[in-house]
This record gives C-alpha cells, sequence and structure tokens, in this order.
C-alpha cells in the first residue's frame, strides 16, 4: 500500500468505527462520544494553528464561544432556524479570527501567546458584560423546537451523534486533506524553521494569518455545533479553561498529527470518566496521568505511535 | 562587448549601533558569471549579501536587480524575483525528509503536480549527490550532507542569481571537488555570488573576485588581477594562500 493509501485506510477505518459505536455501545458511552466527537473538531481546529503552524494560542476559546454564541443569540434573538444560526456562528467566528489574526501576529513567541489570551479574556468579559442577552455565566438553553435542522431532530440520541458524526467526518477528512496538501507542507515549513521558509521565497506572515483563520473558523464550528446539539449556551465556553483543555487534548492525543485530537479528548474524557468513580479528587489523578504522559511521551498517544510503529502517520 | 549587469548596489552601508559592518558599498554583478566573494573574518561579507537578499535590512542604500529597485523588498519577494540564498550557518528543515525538503524548495514554483516535482526533487538530488538519502529525515544526515542538501535546496528554485554563504565550510575534500564540478556545471546560466574561505574553490570556479575588508570594497578582478594585487594580499590573501 502507498502511504496516501494507508492513510485513507486510517482515517475512513477510524470513522467506520465510530458509526459502528453507535450500534454496539450501551447508550452512555453513545451519548459520551456525541460529545468527543464535538470537542475533537475543536481540538482539530487548534491543531492547525498550533500542531502545524507551531503558533501557540492560548486564546482559542474565543473562537469557539464566537460561533456558539453566533449560533445561540441569532437564534434566540433574531428567531432565525438552525442553518442560518449556523452560518452566522461560523461567520463570527471567521471574522473574529482575522481580526485577532491581524493584531496577534505582529507579535511572536511568548507575545502571541499572551496576545492571543488577552483577547479571548476580553471577548470573555463582553460576554459578561452583554449579561443581558447572553445570561452570563448562567447561561441560556436552546429549546428543542429551535433546535430542528431541516425538520431533524438532533435532540435525540440518535440525532446528536449523527450531526456530531458527519460533522466529524468532515473536519476530519477536510483536515487531512489540508495537512497533505501542499500548504499544510508550507505551515509545517514554517514550523520547523521559519526563516528557511521566507528565504525560499513564502510570505510567512500571509500563511499564518491564513492558519489562524482556518484554526479559529474550525473552532468555531465546534462551538456552534456544541450549542446545537447539547441546548445550551454560557460563558464557562469562553473563559480561560476552555482554552487550555484543546491544548491539553491535542499535547495528549498528539500535536501535529490527524488522529491526535480526537485520541486526546477521547483519552481525557474517559481518564477524568474512570477516576471519578474512584475518588471526588478526580482531577488530581487525570492531572497526575497528564504530567506522567508529558514526562514519558511528550508527542503525545499519536505521537509514540509514529515514532514506534507507523512513521507514515500524517 | 558590454556585459550585462544582473544586480547592483549603490552606496549599500550597514551600521550596527557603532559598528560599520558594510560602509557605501558600490558593486555591479555580471550575469552569468560566477563571481566570488572573498575577506577576512568580519569583513561583512554575509551582511553584504543579506542586505542582497532581504533578510538583512540596510541601513541606507539601494539594490537593483534586473534594472529594478528591490530595496524596498521584504525577503520573500526578492525570492520571488529568482534569488536564491543558502545561509552560512546551515538552515534546512531538520524534521522533515530530504525530499521534503527540496520538495518545498521547488514546490513554490511549480505547480503541486506530485510527479513532476518528484522527478524535479530527485534530479536536483542527483546533481549534489545525495539522491540516495532522499528518504533520510535531513537532521540525521551528516554535516557534509546537510550543507549539500541546503545546496540542492538552492538549486531547486532554478534562481537566476545563486547566493553561496561559504558553502565548503566543513565539506570533505572529495565533497569538495563535487562542489567544484557542480558550480563549474552551473556556470553560463545561472549567475553565482559566492563567499568562500577556501582559495582552491576561489580560483577553480571564480571569473571575477571582489575583496571585502572592514566593511568596503578593496578590490575587484580576474582572479589572477586579484592574486597579484599587493594590497590585497596584505588584508588578507597572503596568509591563506601561503597557509
Ligand atoms: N546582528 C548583528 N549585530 C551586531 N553586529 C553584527 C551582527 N551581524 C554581524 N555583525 C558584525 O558585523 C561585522 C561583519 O559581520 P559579517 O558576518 O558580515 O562578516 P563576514 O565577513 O561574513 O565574516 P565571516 O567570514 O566570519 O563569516 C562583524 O564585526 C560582526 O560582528
Ligand atoms: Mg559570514
Amino acid at each position: 500500500m502507498t502511504v496516501a493509501r494507508k492513510i485513507n485506510a486510517l482515517h475512513f477505518g477510524i470513522l467506520l468505527f465510530l458509526l459502528a459505536c453507535f450500534f454496539i455501545l450501551p447508550a452512555y458511552h453513545v451519548g459520551a462520544l456525541s460529545r468527543i466527537m464535538v470537542l475533537a473538531i475543536y481540538a482539530i481546529g487548534l491543531n492547525i494553528l498550533f500542531g502545524y503552524t507551531g503558533l501557540l494560542s492560548l486564546g482559542h476559546a474565543m473562537f469557539f464561544a464566537a460561533g456558539m454564541y453566533g449560533l445561540g443569540l441569532s437564534i434566540k434573538f433574531l428567531g432565525v432556524s438552525v442553518i442560518p444560526a449556523f452560518g452566522i456562528g461560523i461567520i463570527s467566528a471567521a471574522l473574529l479570527s482575522l481580526l485577532v489574526g491581524l493584531l496577534a501576529l505582529r507579535t511572536v513567541g511568548v507575545s502571541f501567546m499572551i496576545v492571543t489570551l488577552m483577547f479571548a479574556q476580553t471577548i470573555y468579559l463582553v460576554v459578561l458584560y452583554f449579561g443581558e442577552y447572553t445570561r452570563g455565566d448562567e447561561g441560556f438553553v436552546l429549546q428543542q423546537a429551535e433546535r430542528m435542522l431541516l425538520g431533524f431532530d438532533v435532540t435525540t440520541e440518535a440525532g446528536r451523534y449523527f450531526v456530531a458524526f458527519a460533522a466529524f467526518s468532515i473536519c476530519l477528512i477536510g483536515f487531512a486533506a489540508l495537512v497533505q496538501s501542499s500548504l499544510g507542507k508550507r505551515l509545517v515549513a514554517i514550523r520547523e524553521n521559519e526563516e528557511r521558509a521566507r528565504m525560499l521565497g513564502y510570505d510567512v506572515w500571509r500563511y499564518k494569518l491564513l492558519a489562524v483563520i482556518v484554526s479559529g473558523t474550525v473552532s468555531g464550528v465546534a462551538g456552534a455545533l456544541y450549542a446545537l446539539l447539547f441546548g445550551y449556551v454560557g460563558a464557562t465556553f469562553a473563559s480561560v479553561q476552555y482554552s487550555i483543555l484543546p491544548l491539553l487534548w491535542v499535547l495528549l492525543g498528539g500535536a501535529g498529527t490527524t488522529i491526535g485530537p480526537l485520541i486526546g479528548v477521547a483519552f481525557m474524557f474517559y481518564l477524568i470518566d474512570a477516576s471519578s468513580a474512584y475518588t471526588s479528587a478526580y482531577m488530581l489523578i487525570a492531572g497526575l496521568a497528564l504530567v506522567i504522559l508529558t514526562m514519558f511521551a511528550p508527542r503525545g498517544i499519536a505521537g509514540i505511535l509514529r515514532t514506534k510503529v507507523s512513521p507514515w502517520l500524517p | 562587448m558590454a556585459a550585462l549587469t544582473l544586480l547592483e548596489t549603490k552606496g549599500l552601508t550597514k551600521t550596527y549601533g557603532g559598528l560599520q559592518a558594510n560602509i557605501d558599498i558600490d558593486f555591479t554583478l555580471q550575469k552569468g558569471l560566477v563571481t566570488a566573494l572573498i575577506g577576512p573574518n568580519g569583513a561583512g561579507k554575509s551582511t553584504f549579501v543579506g542586505m542582497l537578499s532581504g533578510r538583512t535590512s540596510a541601513t541606507r542604500g539601494r539594490v537593483i536587480f534586473e534594472d529594478r529597485d528591490i530595496s524596498h523588498l521584504p525577503a520573500h519577494k526578492r525570492i520571488q524575483l529568482g534569488l536564491a540564498y543558502t545561509f552560512q550557518i546551515t538552515s534546512i528543515f531538520t524534521g522533515l525528509s530530504v525530499h521534503e525538503n527540496v520538495a518545498l524548495a521547488a514546490g513554490r514554483t511549480m505547480s503541486a503536480d506530485g510527479n513532476a516535482l518528484n522527478a524535479k526533487v530527485h534530479q536536483t538530488l542527483d546533481q549534489v549527490g545525495i539522491a540516495d538519502r532522499a528518504d533520510q529525515i535531513a537532521g540525521d544526515l551528516s554535516y557534509g550532507h546537510q550543507r549539500l542538501l541546503e545546496i540542492a535546496m538552492g538549486l531547486a528554485q532554478e534562481p537566476k542569481l545563486f547566493i553561496l554563504d561559504e558553502p565548503t565550510q566543513g565539506l570533505a575534500e572529495t565533497e569538495i571537488n563535487d562542489f567544484i564540478a557542480l558550480i563549474r556545471s552551473l556556470a553560463g546560466h545561472t549567475t553565482i555570488l559566492l563567499i568562500e574561505h577556501n582559495m582552491r574553490v576561489v580560483m577553480e570556479t571564480a571569473d571575477h573576485i571582489a575583496v571585502l575588508d572592514q566593511g568596503m570594497m578593496l578590490a575587484e578582478g580576474t582572479p589572477a588581477q586579484i592574486s597579484a594585487n599587493a594590497s590585497v594580499q596584505a588584508a588578507y590573501l597572503g596568509k591563506t594562500v601561503d597557509a
């Protein structure tokens, strides 16, 4: 098998497995997987910027929130249906990432991290400030009737799962195509050696801006999808916690790999899930596992697979 | 017959704080020739070519490439006009394969067509003699091979002007011989500006030599003229040739 075939087989295999899970697994895990797939889209978004382009953003929650509030507020206050609301969510995230990219990319390294963090904090405060509409920390619920997707009920277990699955499939396949395209390779080149990339004639700044926009927009898709499928919009999702979480998922699963985001989200979910059965200090156990993994496998789970088993992993 | 000028500098100057690294350099580069830029350590050679490629910003002065003032163009735009640059300190994508390194260099101008690109990469690696290492991770190559890879990355861009900053530094004797043959094979179609400390390489490849000393152009001429030049010998050549 050629490498390209192996890569396709891997991705389609994962999607087939996820599809089968719906029929095999008990309801609890089906519900969990819906959430995992949506959050994995978020992790994919961050991975494009952090894992492939080498830019560490500490403020991705703002893009997730832009998608979430773009959809939620337009359903609630404009009375639009799900599809246009989804469009508004995506456009909000795209515009925000364009703006943040234009401003934050004037800085590099640690300053970039801090600037993205500050922007995200600003967005969080804006959400709280307009509490009259956003209901702040308390958030607001989207009713079942408001969440009909072309007559399809996404509030059932099956509806939720298949919408999450369809969206995740599109994102995974698109993401895999991106990283194997010449654009994706140029982003990796910038990550590996920015000066060399520039001195090969690549407009590094433009590629970085593109990466911020794609990354932010994909994160916004995840936010909008989350609001749609779980019917809740709240300021927690704009908080710094939701900027750090995707970073942990990506690091755990393997930064700069296509399958890392899904693995990272699933691993962390079940880690917390399993440890909370034994102790109320489950975050401590989760944290410990994280520390151990970062010490012994700094490239994450997919990173280990890449070095030990299959070097062709994209 | 007047030779054609590919690149010209006028009053090119660089100061680092109080240090004058390049002082009012007026220089012309003839198309199709191999020009060697020599001079003692710290003379300002890397600074000079850095200002040509746009990597280093000039304090003052102009750079004219193919009759066009490129002084205000950023580096990547100058590269897009047909300059290629290899660093004095090897700069490659150490985490990527050798093939991928060259593909990135060739891929800017070539369409994404996989087959044509692969053929180009293979041919270029063959030209510098490391085609058998295409699948290795660049960072795993020996130092000499990494330098050859960087040269391949320059060649793959099919530049009009190829600037090499001490390419033979750290190469073994046989690799240096191959390098000399490679430069000769490019003579005629690619204009080359070569910074070089190894006088054998200079004498065997250069059509024209420029000598930089303490930030100023000390002398220019054919290899024979430069060898005979007393001030050059005083500044630089004597020591190295005897050594
Ligand atoms: N970024 C910098 N900041 C301050 N001084 C610099 C910088 N780069 C170079 N210099 C100084 O400018 C002068 C010229 O340096 P340059 O690297 O151009 O010399 P060179 O001729 O290439 O030397 P070598 O043969 O050692 O490579 C030196 O005195 C150097 O210390
Ligand atoms: Mg130098």
